[in-house]
């Protein structure tokens, strides 16, 4: 096989650079009136809603979409499922990026971001939930940043140094699930302080094992649909290995997201009977909610379920988009539409379009960055030098 | 095996968060700093006057409002505190008996916004004062989201060092040894400094002298864990817009489940993910060292049948061989001896040598 290091696109001028370069200018002049005017004139924040979509997207949707970091290494590294190694590898990268993206994002949100580091180097407050968010976040970026060097390191041809990190593989995982629970779980508790405020369908004391197992989930659909997208688009960096693999990964993640899926809308129904919140069942929001347990993780359940038994690819990829909507759904509500349910609808949040902006300048940022990596390094296709050498 | 093992891990998770949650509650109650100081509000004795919010605004060096502090008709709109004011005084109730209600940061003995800060940027003093410290402020606004009283405001429009501004209970003022402000200026004593316990104590002599003009509860007295500003009132909190469903937990017993949780993953995470791993392993070499076996004892399987066969053909080779020069032998001496008797049927000749042929 050759090494595909020099066949991305054609034309600079293909629509996607269009697209994504002109996203990208507006991107920088919304950056520009953020850091000159403050946060109050570009978004709709308030005093009774100080958190908005840069935290209910760009923060939650991001870490719980980047789970498939440590999903696809632990199932690889640590539970031995050794078909899952040519995933290891994109799926780290999104992870990494994705982080990296959540720390870039948080940058519009924080009112003095260059003081992000204090809470690690100038004063902890360790009583708090996001102290240890932000604590295992910067852990873990680092973590995802070393693992991710392997494949830098191949692209530079620099030998002895991978073969340092590549040894380190197995603590690096282990370290990454340790500190992904944690800070995946912690997202949830974030919201433990706040019964009065967030919706007692939502609210539960169980939240942070809420955030941790559906990002178990989201983490697995996400492989599969990011895999599938790449496929199509990313084909040609594509290496037989990868490509006898990928079937077999999508059909054991199909299968692992179908069963904590079910662990999922298990325990959900579990919090509501333990708070005895069945009445609220019968109201605007027992309708949002129910739309939330039964669209969004009893049907792609099913779904998994069905597509693996039945060796059905494409459903199993249509089960994956709806469970990566139904987390973006789940946190989306409690961050913001379950959240200040009790303030009157003039009080309440919705994003100005700025913020939408914003949100989406990032996500593109993170394709374009991931389209420059992928089209040059090692991540779908095995270098050459380095052949089953794992 | 592995699906089930790892099953069982999330059970574990599951206890694991839930257990510390009831354990801490148990052990861990701050019931305030003895002797710390409090505020004491009567909604049966305000008039609305609006004294106390000019009042901070003056002492707090506040920016000065639209309308002036006189302007009464600001009370028939719902306002909150904001980053330039740190109390308003709302109107509830019929416009023949209205009722005024103050509002400001609550002081509650276990701030939810301490607790939430990742930066300890907010303080509970001995004295009972909750107060702020710019100087570390990320501008993260978790403080914000924590307060079930929706009290911390932030300064928005400042776009290089905006600050959480809420009330202090005048700490400044207080180490001087004066009252905060909005409690200096109250004509009508609806707002009572003093001692905390005490303040209980005179709140439950008014209740008891007046049990028809006050509903039985102290507000602040338990709520989110007790607060140190306390509240009186002739109609239901709740209809003072106050709300009545905070419960008693303090912010930190409402967390503690999650963070106790922490060093447990830490700990107890590692161990199993590296048992997994063990038993993962050694699977695969248990399969791989199977697989190697029978991989040989096929091989050496199919080597000796392969032998076998060959030996087998070989012999069976060397007798047909044997057999064939016997038949030949024999055919050569029996031809030798019979053209001697046939020798005129040519025919025959033809079929001995097809014989010969196969
Ligand atoms: S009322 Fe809110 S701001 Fe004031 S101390 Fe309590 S939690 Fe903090
Ligand atoms: S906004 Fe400032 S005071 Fe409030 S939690 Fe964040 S760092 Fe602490």
């Amino acid at each position: 096989m050759s090494t595909p290091a020099s066949n991305g696109p054609k034309s600079a001028f293909n629509t996607f650079n269009l697209v994504a370069g002109a996203i990208l200018v507006v991107g920088l002049i919304l950056t520009v009136l953020r850091f000159t005017q403050g946060i109050g004139p570009v978004t709709n924040l308030d005093d009774n809603n100080p958190w908005g979509i840069w935290i209910g997207f760009d923060l939650l949707c991001g870490v719980a979409l980047a789970a498939g970091g440590y999903t696809t290494s632990a199932a690889c590294y640590i539970f031995g499922l050794k078909r899952f190694h040519s995933a290891v590898r994109p799926a780290i990268l999104t992870a990494f990026l994705g982080y990296a993206l959540v720390v870039f994002a948080l940058q519009y949100d924080l009112g003095r971001p260059w003081r992000l580091p204090y809470p690690i180097f100038v004063s902890q407050g360790t009583t708090s939930l996001l102290f240890e968010v932000g604590l295992c976040v910067m852990l873990y970026l680092t973590v995802l940043f070393v693992e991710f060097t392997p494949a830098m390191f191949e692209w530079l041809g620099w030998k002895k140094i991978r073969k340092v990190v590549v040894k380190l593989t197995l603590v690096l995982t282990i370290f990454g699930v340790v500190l992904s629970t944690l800070h995946q779980s912690s997202l949830g508790a974030l919201y433990t302080i706040a019964p009065s405020k967030l919706h007692p369908l939502w609210y539960s004391p169980y939240m942070p094992l809420y955030f941790f197992v559906s990002s178990i989930a989201a983490g697995m659909s996400m492989v599969i649909f990011e895999g599938s997208m790449s496929h199509k688009k990313l084909h040609r960096m594509m290496d037989e290995e990868y490509l006898k693999h990928h079937d077999g990964v999508v059909f054991g993640f199909g299968k692992a997201a179908a069963l904590v899926l079910f662990g999922y809308f298990f325990i959900k129904t579990m919090g509501v009977a333990y708070d005895n919140n069945w009445h609220y069942l019968v109201s605007g929001y027992g309708l949002l909610f129910l739309t939330e347990m039964l669209g969004f993780v009893a049907l792609p359940c099913f779904l998994y379920a069905v597509g693996v038994r039945d060796r059905n690819l494409s459903l199993i990829k249509k089960a994956s988009i709806i469970t990566v909507l139904g987390i973006v759904f789940n946190r989306f509500n409690v961050s913001m539409i379950a959240f200040n349910y009790h303030l009157p609808a003039a009080d309440r949040y919705f994003p100005s379009m700025t913020e939408i902006g914003i949100s989406v300048f990032i996500v593109t940022l993170g394709v374009v960055i991931f389209r420059f990596i992928t089209t040059r390094m090692p991540i779908f296709f095995e270098h050459p030098d380095y052949k089953g050498d794992h | 095996m592995l699906r089930r093992t790892f099953l069982g891990m999330l059970g574990a998770a599951c206890v694991g968060a839930s257990l510390p949650a009831g354990a801490e509650a148990a052990g861990k109650e701050f019931k305030g700093y003895p002797g710390s100081k409090g505020v004491l509000f009567d909604a049966t004795r305000c008039i609305g006057c609006r004294k106390c919010e000019a009042a901070c605004n003056k002492v707090n060096k506040l920016p000065k409002p639209e309308k002036s502090f006189d302007d009464l008709a600001v009370l028939d709109e719902r306002r909150r505190t904001d980053a330039k004011t740190h109390t308003v005084v709302n109107k509830y109730g019929t416009p023949e008996h209205p009722v005024f209600r103050k509002s400001q940061c609550n002081h509650c003995l276990e701030p939810a916004c301490a607790s939430a800060c990742f930066v300890k940027a907010f303080k509970k003093l001995p004295n009972g004062a909750v107060v702020y410290d710019e100087s570390v402020c990320v501008g993260c606004r978790y403080c914000m989201v924590a307060c079930p009283f929706e009290i911390p405001t932030y300064e928005y429009d400042e776009p290089l060092t905006p600050r959480v501004m809420k009330c202090d209970m005048c700490a400044a003022r207080q180490d001087k040894g004066q009252l905060p402000g909005c409690v200096a200026e109250c004509p009508k004593e609806a707002l009572v400094f003093g001692e905390r316990e005490e303040l209980i104590l005179i709140a439950r002599e008014r209740i008891r002298r007046n049990p028809d003009r006050y509903v039985r509860h102290i507000y602040g007295e338990d709520e989110m864990g007790g607060t140190s500003w306390m509240y009186l009132s002739g109609v239901p909190f709740k209809e003072i817009g106050m709300r009545e469903d905070l419960g008693t937990k303090s912010a930190p017993e409402l967390t503690a489940g999650a963070l106790a949780a922490v060093p447990m993953v830490a700990g107890l995470w590692p161990v199993l993910l590296g048992g997994i791993y063990a038993v993962s392993k050694r699977n695969a070499k248990v399969a791989d060292e199977e697989r190697k076996e029978a991989v040989e004892n096929a091989i050496a399987k199919a080597s000796a049948e392969a032998e076998k066969t060959l030996s087998d053909a070989l012999e069976k080779a060397d007798v047909a061989n044997k057999r064939q020069i016997e038949v030949e032998v024999k055919k050569a001496v029996e031809e030798a001896l019979k053209p001697v008797e046939e020798e005129p049927e040519g025919s025959d000749e033809a079929g001995n040598s097809e014989k010969e042929e196969s």
